[in-house]
């Protein structure tokens, strides 16, 4: 593919300024919460037959180069990867150095998520192996994106939008490449087990279900069957075994850690309270929270005021980690629906506890589905590095426009009864609250209260929230007010941000329109 | 504000920190030169968002403070403009300017002055050199915090520390929190006052006392100030007690000053001074204590007690606050904020107190309408110190917001 065009701009629906052909696709400007219905049948691959495989059932083959010649690997194809074994990861980049070796030019990588210790790939795009990233970049991938060295145009999706565009047929994976922590020669696998474990393996389901071929590489091979088996051995192509999928250590961290820092402690605490006072924490209620410093201290706190209140949740959404766990094994949940497992409890937790399920982006994130799992749950706590006045949201970009974060869940999640946001009002010293978010990643109507350690913001249009709150203690404020006192205290409004007009990556919402791009710096 | 004669000799001056691990502080160099006017070099990592107004704020600095050529060098590490400011000053003050100018950053509205007996349950410290921990730390809400001139703070780095709490008291709002700074022990502590009562603190804390003379040179020097400055409003004192001989002497430092609200006590120095171990139990100070407890109480003013100083033992720390309150303490310490909430907990009243104590005040209340002298519940006589201590318990009680109505 060429150097990176210039296209034509459109403005879409939230006011943001679009590319309209992206990567040699069309593209939808973002219209709207709920106004982009798309019909049609949804994408499919080939019918295969069990004649074509072995009957024995034995799919291994030598090593990564020779499955992937066996999968017709050819320029310009898509290659997925998953990325629940995260910087610990050894499997994305061995596929992609084997496809250089076969001599592919102009690929697409297409990862769930892509981190630092991949940066490898760089030199794959500056060689031409690499065409570009449809997947979220941070670190030294993206700088190199933002930096606008990158051919093709990125394209950052959410984990639920990641499986819409795939079973849409917007991304056609030729080949999906699956790390398994325990596999059978069959192709069954499963995240739970193995000395590479990493819990669940949802992230790959899609790609296993749709994609023309699936290489499942492993570094536990067991007798088949390969129980549970996550990902279906009926859906793989090849088998290929490895010394090592990745670096266990930096697959998950020993335990994760809450927070000691007072500011954020504090606002941990407030959302605790928020919850409680507005009567959201109730018997048979719901959340999810991750396992950011934040977001580990809140559930520790909600614990405490669900022990004094005698209140227990039917479920919880992980992101696992040994907080989440403590409360299945307390009784204070019925259930885990674990979309990915941050340490080490959580991995033996989902092991070895029945009531700790292993879900797919697809149980609970993808937007074209027979409604939004989602939006079942009570309320979700979500980080941001940006918010503004009307609670329009950012997640992937520094206020500098250099990419940061993937999206992850975080879009889907905003479908949630009470979206919160957990963000200190200023970081060193940078507004957190400002006139316009850099990216826009969530828009502001599915964003319910801001809290920070200055006091907590409740969107206007949630004046049930408002009213569910009245008489209590907790610090309401305008989001405004809290606003303009951190430009006080910060010396007045930082200077606007030098940025090109040139688009290096667009940010998808939950329906696959665009919604914003991400412009060229430095 | 006025320039400073340049009378002393010029040389390079620095002050603040700057590094990975440090945040919202920053390195100032100033090389004094002979012509050439002001130039800067700026490294910040604020730089897309703040770099012009950083210059344009270094350029008012050092034409305030006198400095027309020199070469700055700035390493911001994301300082707040009341912080940079101090960071500055300090650095061209070490250079040799502006010894008699003060640069001072805006002033957010003065709080109501603070009354003598406000509830001090907490007292939060914040080092006096690490500005990270001053813009959030009102919001923990805390009964005051302490910004520390003394011990936190290193022998070198007084003089830039001292800029940096006047321009704290200045331009931060500590919310509902008295605002109290130690100084430095005497005659230090003299210079330290000259910087910080201009910018009336509600209180100030002076450290190893141990005898009246010393609360006397401290308070004088502090009218002068307050005089030369215009300040009627209080600046309250809370002597420190660190030794066997400010210990002995209690009562005489308590009674030496009208403006003295509570005493004190240092447990590190008082068990250092006795040469004997200190422990979590406190066996070794609970004489000192009880003595300090009984000479505050007959000289009129608040008992409060030493810091618990292991973060990480709540447990440890919610005995020891309990233990004080038993003593006739009414506050404490605090190293970090996590402890704040603890103490508050440890130094209310126990429900049964509560209960007993409105049942008491009812049956007093219910004596006075009927005119009668005695006080009496169910069969029993109430002495009037009894219905004194219930109704000091129950304003307390409400003041921390256990009892929701009044009980009036």
């Amino acid at each position: 593919m060429a150097i990176l065009e210039k296209t034509e701009l459109a403005i879409n629906a939230a006011g943001r300024m679009v590319p309209e052909m992206v990567n040699g696709r069309q593209q939808v400007p973002y219209a709207g919460v709920g106004k982009h219905q798309p019909r049609g049948d949804k994408a499919a691959p080939p019918i295969r037959t069990a004649a074509d495989y072995p009957e024995g059932g034995d799919k291994r083959v030598a090593d990564l180069e020779t499955a992937l010649r066996k999968c017709g690997l050819r320029d310009g194809m898509v290659i997925s990867s998953h990325h629940h074994l995260r910087d610990g990861d050894r499997v994305a980049l061995m596929a992609l150095e084997a496809a250089a070796r076969i001599g592919v030019k102009d690929l697409m990588w297409f990862p769930s998520a892509s981190f630092p210790s991949q940066k490898g790939a760089i030199e794959l795009m500056a060689s031409g192996v690499i065409d570009r990233i449809e997947g979220s970049m941070n670190g030294p991938l993206g700088d190199y994106c933002t930096q606008g060295k990158m051919r093709g145009m990125g394209v950052l999706r959410s984990h639920g939008g990641r499986w819409q565009a795939i079973q849409d047929g917007e991304v056609h994976i030729d080949i999906a490449v699956i790390a398994a922590p325990t596999a059978d020669a069959f192709g069954n696998c499963d995240g739970s087990h193995g000395k590479s474990a990493c819990g669940s393996l949802g992230f790959a389901l899609a790609d296993s279900i749709y994609a023309d071929h699936v290489i499942a590489v492993t570094d536990n091979l067991v007798a088949f069957p390969c129980i549970p088996w996550q990902i279906q051995g009926n859906n793989v192509d090849y088998v290929v075994t490895v010394d090592s999928i990745g670096d266990p250590a930096k697959i998950v961290s020993g335990t994760t850690q809450i927070t000691r820092s007072p500011d954020r402690l504090r606002i941990a605490q407030l959302v605790a309270l928020f919850l409680r006072d507005a009567g959201i924490m109730r018997n048979g209620f719901s959340f999810q929270a991750g396992a950011g410093g934040i977001a580990l201290a809140f559930v520790s706190y909600l614990k405490q005021m669900m022990k004094e209140a005698g209140v227990k949740a039917r479920f919880v959404r992980g992101g696992s980690t040994k907080y989440l766990v403590e409360l299945l094994e307390e009784g204070l949940t019925d259930y885990i629906l674990d979309g990915q497992t941050f340490d080490l409890s959580g991995v033996q937790s989902m092991a070895n506890h029945p009531r700790h399920v292993a879900t797919s982006p697809f149980t609970s994130y993808n937007y074209h589905g027979k409604g939004n799992f989602a939006s079942l749950v009570d309320a979700v706590v979500l980080g941001a590095t940006e918010v503004d006045a009307n609670f329009n949201a950012n997640v992937v970009t520094h206020s500098d426009g250099r990419l940061l974060h993937g999206i992850g869940g975080w879009q889907n999640c905003l479908a949630a009864g009470c979206t919160i946001l957990a963000v200190p009002s200023f970081r060193d010293r940078i507004p957190v609250i400002v006139d316009q978010v850099t990216t826009l990643c969530g828009p502001g109507e599915l964003i319910d209260v801001v809290v920070t350690e200055r006091g907590i913001a409740i969107n206007p249009c949630r004046q049930d929230l408002m009213n569910a709150v009245k008489g209590s203690k907790l610090p309401i404020r305008p989001l405004q007010e809290i606003k303009a006192e951190v430009e006080r205290i910060c010396g007045g409004k930082p200077q606007p941000a030098n940025r090109s007009d040139r688009a290096v990556a667009i940010v998808k919402w939950v329906d696959g329109t665009v919604l914003d791009s991400v412009w060229q710096v430095g | 504000m006025s320039v400073g004669l340049e009378t002393r000799a010029k040389q390079t001056g620095e002050a603040g920190h700057c590094g990975a691990e440090i945040r919202s502080d920053a390195h100032v160099r100033i090389e004094p030169r002979e012509h050439g006017g002001i130039k800067i070099e700026l490294e910040s990592r604020v730089k897309p968002y703040y770099g012009d107004a950083i210059h344009r704020q270094t350029e008012e600095v050092l034409e305030a403070l006198g400095v027309r050529h020199a070469l700055v060098v700035i390493h911001d590490e994301g300082a707040l403009p009341f912080v940079i400011a101090a960071r500055i000053e300090a650095a061209a003050r070490r250079a040799g300017f502006g010894a008699d100018t003060r640069v001072l950053p805006d002033r957010v509205s003065l709080p109501e002055p603070s009354s003598r007996d406000r509830m001090r349950r907490s007292r939060l410290y914040v080092p006096g050199s690490e500005p990270r921990y001053f813009i959030n730390a009102g919001l923990h809400g805390a009964d005051a915090i302490i910004l520390d001139l003394e011990d936190s703070v290193h022998p070198n780095e007084k003089d830039a520390a001292r800029l940096l709490v006047r321009n704290a008291l200045r331009a931060v709002d500590f919310l509902q929190c008295e605002r109290m700074v130690r100084i430095n022990q005497l005659p230090l502590g003299l210079e330290d006052l000259e910087e910080i009562v201009p910018e009336s603190p509600d209180l100030i804390l002076i450290p190893k006392l141990e005898t009246p003379q010393q609360v006397i040179v401290a308070s004088q020097k502090i009218a002068e100030i307050k005089a030369d400055y215009g300040i009627t409003r209080p600046i309250w004192l809370m002597p420190i007690i660190e030794s066997a001989l400010g210990i002995e002497k209690a009562y005489e430092i308590a009674t030496a000053s009208e403006d003295i609200v509570a005493l004190t006590i240092g447990l590190e120095d008082y068990t250092a001074d006795l040469g004997v171990v200190k422990t979590p139990a406190g066996a070794e100070s609970l004489f000192a204590r009880q003595r300090m407890v009984n000479a505050a109480h007959a000289a009129g003013v608040q008992a409060i007690d030493s810091v618990y100083g292991d973060v990480g033992d709540m447990d440890g720390l919610r005995a020891w606050g309990l233990n004080s309150r038993a003593l006739g303490f009414e506050g404490m310490g605090c190293v970090h904020p996590l402890q704040i909430a603890v103490i508050h907990q440890a130094f209310a009243p126990t429900p049964a107190e509560i209960e007993k104590a409105r049942k008491i005040v009812a049956a007093y209340h219910e004596a006075q309408q009927k005119g009668l002298g005695v006080v009496s519940l169910g069969s029993k006589m109430i002495d009037a110190p009894v219905v004194q201590r219930a109704l000091k318990l129950m304003a307390r009680a409400q003041a921390m917001g256990l009892v929701t109505r009044s009980f009036e």
